[in-house]
């Protein structure tokens, strides 16, 4: 209890820090920012091009838009970072069972590691963006009885294919970790396939897992926002970014706002995620040496 | 299957490991390595045959064909009349490392439990000859500890109880007590002899130690390297379970013994070479 509230105190400070060198920056920064040839590579720090923090944060409680009845920034923000939160969680579930069931069968079979393995490094070069159309039209034609492919799906997919990556890896990595003493263990109990799996692999990888779901939650918001973005799924924290984008001028610190909505997003899912790894503390514990 | 039918399965007399002509080479890049070559062995059930001899002679292999951990690439070995590979799946042996090898997200009592838990025994019986066999090697009060909580010598400890959980009638035992300190060793050797006699198993166990070999054998095999073959056999003869007790290491014909083995060793390298690997304490 006393490490969680710490690990929440580093947690806040971070997110101070974060805020302090940005105002930092923006005072003692050049107003246009600078330079290498036509390359601007430091920002500008107008409060145009960077609103003060507290300006960012006093947006939020004020209404979305100039029309009457128009709900407060911050609720409009929340309701688009709840509906990506469902998406991105439904493409880490998806893309964990995924990769897991890549990583059994690759354990299972050497030819399927040599030929799978590759091809699951090689997906990850192809950009998301390339893949968005693709998965798009697929999923539009996909119609089975009563159920209709819904514009959510189709970015859950495409979000899970960044999801499924370290889980995959780590995943075979941790299934082929147990030491040979144990594994000659196990055939000496004639314990087959499955058992061994079962009683051995699977305890032994948890180590491995643990790591790789919590940067396949990462990829999940990430691949969730790019896809929203790139697919044009109404709705999301992806596309709010991009809606708001139009008030770079007009109204400076709304941009900003789904910005804080997408950091909030993925706090959250690393929190959920973690909550994964607390009931197995006794598979973490140090392999023994004698 | 349980002791008693195990042990009356085969009855003194009866073959528990029949090794023939078996050689086996490992072929690697630089060249073949015959590590067993025409070795012949013979273990009757309920005897305790130690495997003695310089690094590298070919104990450990000769164990895993055994064990059906390797295949031989010559010769035959039968394991109480079957295949070493169907005497593995029946069960037939209990196996022990130099390394505990104890899975550690188990506690100890279901360290214990887990050849039982693969064999389908229930939640009851698995519970009951866990505490039976934890009070056997003295870790009654260990059941619910983890391995990485518990010492070398414990750890050793409860892989020896779970080799013997399923009473088997063969033990196969690789340097079991090589990583302990003496004392912890002799006392584990005593308690080994006296489950042994309890269960009557027969046992083949590795060691580089001739006072351990004697002490606890009723044969030991003397091994010589490149190529791994069995020089001599050295009936102990000490008697048997409860004769076998601390008092024993003070005796002559103890010594006697320890002297022979010794001898049998160094005729292997020639006359007064030292023998590598082996511990002539
Ligand atoms: N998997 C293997 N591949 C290649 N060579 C092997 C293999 N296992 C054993 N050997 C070789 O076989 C020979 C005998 O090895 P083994 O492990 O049986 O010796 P050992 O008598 O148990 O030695 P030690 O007392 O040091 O444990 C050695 O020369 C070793 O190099
Ligand atoms: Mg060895």
């Amino acid at each position: 209890m006393r490490r969680r509230l710490a690990d929440l105190g580093l947690g806040v400070a971070a997110l101070l820090g974060v805020a302090a060198t940005w105002e930092l920056y923006k005072l003692l920064g050049p107003e246009q920012g600078w330079s290498v040839r036509e390359v601007r590579v430091l920002p500008r720090t107008t409060d145009l091009a960077m609103p003060h923090v507290w300006e960012m944060l006093g947006r939020l409680p004020e209404p979305l838009t100039g029309a009457p009845g128009a709900v407060p920034l911050w609720v409009a923000v929340l309701q688009a970072s709840g509906f990506s939160l469902a998406v991105a969680l439904v493409s880490w579930v998806l893309g964990v069972v995924v990769g897991f069931c890549f990583a059994v069968g690759m354990q299972r079979f050497a030819l399927v590691e040599a030929a799978v393995l590759p091809l699951v490094v090689l997906s990850q070069t192809v950009p998301l963006i390339a893949l968005a159309p693709l998965v798009k039209g697929w999923g539009g034609r996909v119609e089975i009885g009563g159920f209709a492919w819904q514009g959510w799906m189709s970015v859950a997919v495409i979000a899970s294919y960044l999801a499924f990556f370290p889980v995959a890896v780590g995943a075979l990595r941790g299934l082929q970790s147990p030491d040979s003493i144990h594994r000659e263990l196990m055939r000496a109990y004639g314990a087959g396939w499955w058992s061994t799996l079962v009683r051995l692999r699977l305890p032994a990888s948890v180590p491995y897992v643990l790591p790789a779901i919590r940067l396949a939650g990462a990829n999940a918001v990430v691949g969730t926002i790019v896809a929203e973005v790139s697919t044009g799924l109404p709705g999301g924290v992806g596309r709010m970014i991009l809606e708001f984008a139009n008030f770079a001028s007009s109204d400076p610190a709304k941009p900003w706002a789904p910005l804080l909505g997408a950091v909030l997003l993925g706090l959250l899912v690393a929190g959920l995620v973690s909550l994964v790894g607390l009931p197995l503390g006794r598979y973490r514990r140090a392999e023994v040496t004698a | 299957m349980s002791a008693a039918t195990a042990a009356q399965d085969h009855p003194r007399g009866a073959v528990a490991v029949s090794v023939e002509d078996v050689s086996r080479v490992f072929g690697g890049s630089g060249g073949a390595v015959t590590a067993l070559d025409q070795v012949d062995l013979t273990v009757a059930a309920g005897e305790f045959v130690s495997l003695i001899g310089p690094s590298g002679c070919g104990k450990s292999t000769l164990l895993r064909l055994v064990a059906d951990l390797d295949r031989p690439t010559s010769g035959s070995i039968s394991v109480f009349g079957r295949t070493p590979e169907q005497a593995r799946l029946a069960h037939d042996y209990g196996i022990a490392f130099q390394q505990a090898g104890l899975l550690p997200w188990r506690t100890v009592r279901a360290n214990v439990e887990l050849p039982l838990a693969l064999h389908g025994v229930g939640k009851g019986g698995r519970r009951e000859r866990a505490g039976h066999l934890l009070d056997l090697v003295g870790l009654a009060d260990f059941g619910d500890h983890f391995p990485d909580q518990l010492s070398g010598g414990m750890q050793q400890r409860v892989a020896i109880a779970r080799a013997i959980a399923e009473e088997p009638s063969l033990l196969l035992m690789d340097e079991p007590f090589g990583a302990l300190d003496e004392m912890t060793r002799e006392r584990l050797q005593v308690e080994l002899v006296r489950l042994c006699a309890q269960t009557r198993a027969a046992v083949v166990f590795v060691t580089h130690s001739i006072p351990e070999a004697v002490f606890l054998s009723d044969r030991v095999v003397v091994m010589s390297a490149r190529p791994g073959r069995i020089q001599e056999v050295v009936d102990i003869g000490l008697g048997r379970g409860t004769e076998r007790e601390e008092g024993l290491r003070e005796d002559t014909s103890y010594f006697e013994s320890v002297t022979r083995v010794r001898e049998a060793l160094h005729g292997g390298s020639g006359a007064g070479a030292t023998v590598r690997g082996a511990e002539l304490r």
